[in-house]
């Protein structure tokens, strides 16, 4: 039997959505193994807990039409209200689902924690500061750092170590998995690794005040080769981050474009932590 | 001498703030000067400003939950409106600072000021009738309760003409909230109106906890109790043990801001994640102080509509109490992406997916309610079954985002979004107007056109599954919550999607409307002369709609569940009810003044008019303090006038 032409058209609007959200630049179409794992977590879940919620959803339509008072066919039991053995099946079926999601969601945070580090190889170290509102990326051991720009190399892990120089905020690159909140005088921490060269979107993910809106940033996940040939650009530059800079960076301004920093003094981070969002030459705000 | 208030408080330069604020000065006078010229004024204040009756006040609570529904709504159709605008490189038409104000009253108003006020009223109104009583435990304070919800609400909207709303989203997190980052007055309004209002909620859930623990009709055991009685019990409990912390919280806050104290600010050895674990402990009961009420009202409407008892009666309220206990387990939640260990992380996230055990049970057990009955499909059973298939979805989604490495890419997207709303539109919401539609013959002696009614379930089922359902797909493409505008223009299509679903539950808000106004024209062929329209299970449906103010003429005895199904049973025509004189609360302005000098105190303590201030705390307290010195506390009620209103009841019934 052909499909009628509204049919067709029903069809085809319920084909595109999960293409559209699958080739999105979204949680479900990951470039590396953290948000691979997530969103595996994500379908296995989902379909585990639709084995029962669709038959719950039939069998709430079919009861209750079956049930209605102008069927004649239908058996009524005005006085039932109990039964053993379907109320042992109540209690059994969910706590059974939720047994065995909890055992995903027990191993799942351990896999998952975002502190724990991906693989033995030597991570790519990045320190990312949230600020009004924009994003400072430092690259401690190269001395660099880059606003609203994150480069970093393709098959290597990252580690981040993250704070923020004002209010909350989230860093979150979807396509790249887990995020984690940025928080001052606080250090978070978060391990990514991108498995494909490409540009990806990253935004704060916790509302932060007027600018959040515009607080977002490229990351670009290039090859070793491409990622080693942009820090000796990088490093080529002619603007350095010290206190003073910082402390212009962090007066707010929103949608600022992206730019790198060809010095960074040493432990400018750690600094910021400890000043709970300024440098200690600073004032805080 | 006025503080911080001068006149570039009110918004004349923006022209939308200024025309919403115009038409509801012109509203409201008019509707002032309506009542004025009709005199209706010395009614009004004796019947419904100074009652202390549980009906009227209750009534009163779902009446404020309605307005404040077109509040909440009219600010989210604009954000649904600026996100389906703001694609690309547009920027909509709402700037930031306006739109975060818009998002921030949203979350506030529909949670406080409409689903709480709502689920207050449904269980003030119905509690007593149900459990064979003549009031609440304390009537007056239940009056003092009311308007100070009634204050908090006032304060929140004079925010939209006299100064500005919190941008910080519902919960305002620090620093963010703080003074360093919101120097404005938006914050103080939002922390003000809510401890009035929580003040009010407080005394209230004590009233009602009390109130089922201590009154109820002889033979009313627990285990005879009605289900919603059950609900409503975890609820107040919920709230009796939850709403102390959100004082408190939103105390520390307030000595941040006000008195410079460092609980939550950045520096100074504050910590906002403190701030963070206590909003969410009182913050995650308080949706199931909002929902179990809700259960309660479906199973009633779907037992009694199924024409019988309740499956899993002993169940249904073991899984009550459960979620009552579990909920306080599992706040941290909503803060997996913190920073907390492994270990924490999965301890809260199974504890939050057992709550899903007692809530799948509830479900099976409204399944089989269902199964054997003889269903009339009146509008109150169009939202139970509407709730029950839409539910379960939220739940699904809720337990997914239970497991925290899930929760690392959907928190805080458009897909968390569309989680709530789907379990408080698919659950509070459904309850909430199914509770309405269900008791509404009870308030008022007529019932609601059930046409009408059930269009207006259509349009909000549907227009629930079109604005929430493209926002699921857009938090899995990476849309994340609170945005003004964004740069992915192929999420622009979804964003109208859900701007139409806005409109379609714009039409069943509508429709509630009409279908109120043709009701009450109608009203002469929709009487319920009986006081039992529905052919009802307990006592609310024993006696005559609207009640007397003393509800039952002879206190109901028990002897099982289902009390008045076994009186309709096992009724001897003949036996005629001993009748004796009553007493009943006498109204009282106690609540009215309360809330009068606690707007005060509010609004100047917001604008730092101190000598206003106390001015009003000092009212607040005389007006206490007359009251405690009140004489005469009742009005008595002779046999003759019960005896008269029994017989004409019967009379009616026995005419139909």
């Amino acid at each position: 039997m052909k499909p009628k032409p509204q049919a067709r058209c029903l069809l085809a609007a319920a084909a595109l959505l999960p293409m559209m959200i699958s080739c999105s630049r979204g949680v479900l179409n990951p470039q590396g193994p953290v948000g691979a794992d997530e969103k595996l977590i994500l379908i296995d879940a989902t379909v585990i807990m639709l084995a029962v919620v669709i038959p719950v959803i039939l069998a709430t339509l079919g009861f209750a039409w079956w049930f209605r008072s102008r069927n004649k066919h239908a058996q009524r039991r005005p006085d039932w209200e109990y039964s053993g053995r379907i109320e042992f099946i109540t209690w059994s079926i969910p706590a059974m689902i939720v047994l065995f999601l909890s055992g995903i969601a027990w191993i799942g945070s351990h896999d998952l924690d975002p502190p724990k580090p991906l693989s033995k190889a030597d991570p790519v170290e990045i320190e990312v500061i949230s600020l009004d509102w924009k994003w400072l990326f430092i690259y401690p051991k190269e001395k660099l750092a880059a606003l609203n720009q994150l480069v970093i190399p393709i098959g290597t892990p990252v580690h981040f170590r993250l704070t923020s120089g004002s209010v909350m905020n989230s860093f979150f690159v979807p396509q790249l998995g887990s995020q984690i909140y940025t928080m001052a005088g606080m250090t978070t921490q978060l391990n990514l690794l991108a498995s494909n060269a490409g540009t990806y979107d990253g935004i704060s993910a916790q509302f932060s005040g007027d600018g959040f809106s515009d607080m977002r940033f490229d990351v670009r996940a290039v090859s070793p080769e491409e990622y080693q040939a942009w820090l000796t650009a990088t490093r080529g530059g002619s603007e350095a981050l010290d206190a003073s800079r910082y402390a212009q960076l962090a007066e707010p301004s929103r949608a600022d474009e992206p730019m790198t920093f060809s010095q960074v003094p040493p432990g400018l981070f750690d600094d910021v932590v400890h000043n709970h969002g300024a440098t200690s030459a600073g004032n805080h705000r | 001498m006025f503080g911080k208030l001068t006149w570039d408080a009110i918004p004349l330069n923006e022209p939308i703030p200024l025309a919403t604020v115009c038409v509801l000065l012109v509203g409201i006078v008019s509707v002032l000067g309506l009542v004025t010229w009709k005199g209706w004024w010395p009614y009004l204040w004796r019947e419904w400003i100074t009652s202390t009756d549980h009906k009227r006040i209750g009534v009163m609570y779902v009446i404020v939950a309605l307005v404040m529904l077109l509040r909440g709504f009219a600010d989210a159709i604009m954000m649904r409106a600026q996100l389906a605008l703001a694609a690309g490189h547009a920027a909509g038409y709402l700037p930031p600072e306006h739109y975060n104000q818009i998002f921030s009253a949203h979350g506030t108003i529909m949670i406080f000021f409409v689903g709480m006020a709502f689920v207050i009223g449904l269980m003030n109104f119905v509690l007593p009738l149900q459990l064979g009583v003549r009031d609440v435990a304390f009537p007056v304070l239940n009056s003092v309760s009311f308007w100070l919800t009634a204050a908090g609400v006032l304060l929140v909207n004079v925010s939209l003409g006299v100064g500005e709303f919190a941008r910080t989203g519902w919960l305002a997190y620090p620093p963010l909230s703080e003074l360093a980052y919101s120097p404005g007055v938006g914050v103080d309004y939002y922390l003000w109106s809510l401890q009035i209002s929580g003040l009010g909620t407080l005394l209230s859930g004590i009233n009602l906890t009390t109130t089922i623990l201590k009154i109820r009709a002889p033979g009313m055991r627990y285990g005879r109790m009605p289900v919603f009685c059950w609900t409503a019990l975890a609820s107040n409990l919920l709230i009796v043990a939850a709403f102390p912390i959100l004082t408190a919280t939103f105390a520390m806050l307030l000595l941040d801001r006000y008195l410079g104290f460092h609980f939550f600010t950045n520096d100074g050895g504050g910590n906002a994640m403190m701030y963070i674990n206590l909003i969410w402990g009182w913050g995650h009961p308080e949706v199931y102080i909002l929902i179990l009420p809700a259960f309660g009202v479906f199973s009633e409407v779907i037992s009694t509509f199924s024409g019988k008892p309740l499956f899993g009666y002993r169940s249904m309220v073991m899984a009550t109490m459960a979620i009552c206990v579990l909920s306080f387990m599992v706040w941290l939640h909503h803060f997996f992406t913190m920073g907390a260990g492994a270990n924490v992380n999965a301890f809260f996230g199974i504890a939050t997916m057992i709550i899903a055990v007692p809530t799948g049970v509830k479900i099976f057990n409204w399944l089989f309610t269902l199964y054997g009955g003889n269903i009339r499909f009146t509008a109150p059973v169009y939202w139970a079954i509407g709730f029950m298939v839409t539910f379960v979805i939220g739940g699904m989604t809720g337990v997914l985002m239970a497991i925290p490495p899930a929760d690392f890419v959907l928190h805080n997207s458009l897909f968390l979004i569309a989680h709530f709303h789907n379990v408080i539109i698919g659950g509070v919401l459904f309850g909430a107007m199914a509770g309405y539609s269900y008791w509404f013959p009870k308030a008022f002696g007529f019932r609601l056109h059930d046409g009408l009614g059930k269009a207006v379930f259509w349009c909000w089922f549907f227009g629930f599954y079109l604005a929430f359902m493209p926002l699921y797909a857009l938090g899995l493409m990476g849309a994340t919550r609170r945005m003004q505008h964004y740069a992915d223009p192929s999420w622009q299509p979804l964003m109208l999607v859900a701007m139409g679903g806005a409109v379609v539950i714009f039409i069943g808000i509508f429709l509630t409307i009409v279908q109120l106004i043709v009701s009450i024209r109608t009203r002469e062929r929709r009487r319920d002369l009986t006081g039992d329209p529905w052919n009802g299970r307990t006592l609310e449906w024993s006696i005559s709609s609207p009640p007397p103010a003393w509800n039952f003429a002879v206190l109901p005895t028990v002897t099982g569940p289902d009390a008045f199904w076994s009186m309709k049973r096992h009724r001897n025509p003949a036996e005629q009810p001993h009748l004796v004189p009553l007493s009943v609360p006498k109204h009282s302005p106690l609540g009215f003044f309360v809330a009068f000098f606690a707007v005060i105190l509010g609004f100047s303590l917001i604008w730092h008019i101190w000598w206003l201030a106390l001015v009003g705390l000092i009212g607040a307290i005389a007006a206490c303090l007359r009251h405690a010195w009140r004489v005469d506390l009742e009005d008595h009620v002779s046999v003759a006038t019960i005896g008269e209103h029994e017989r004409a009841h019967q009379a009616q019934v026995a005419r139909t």
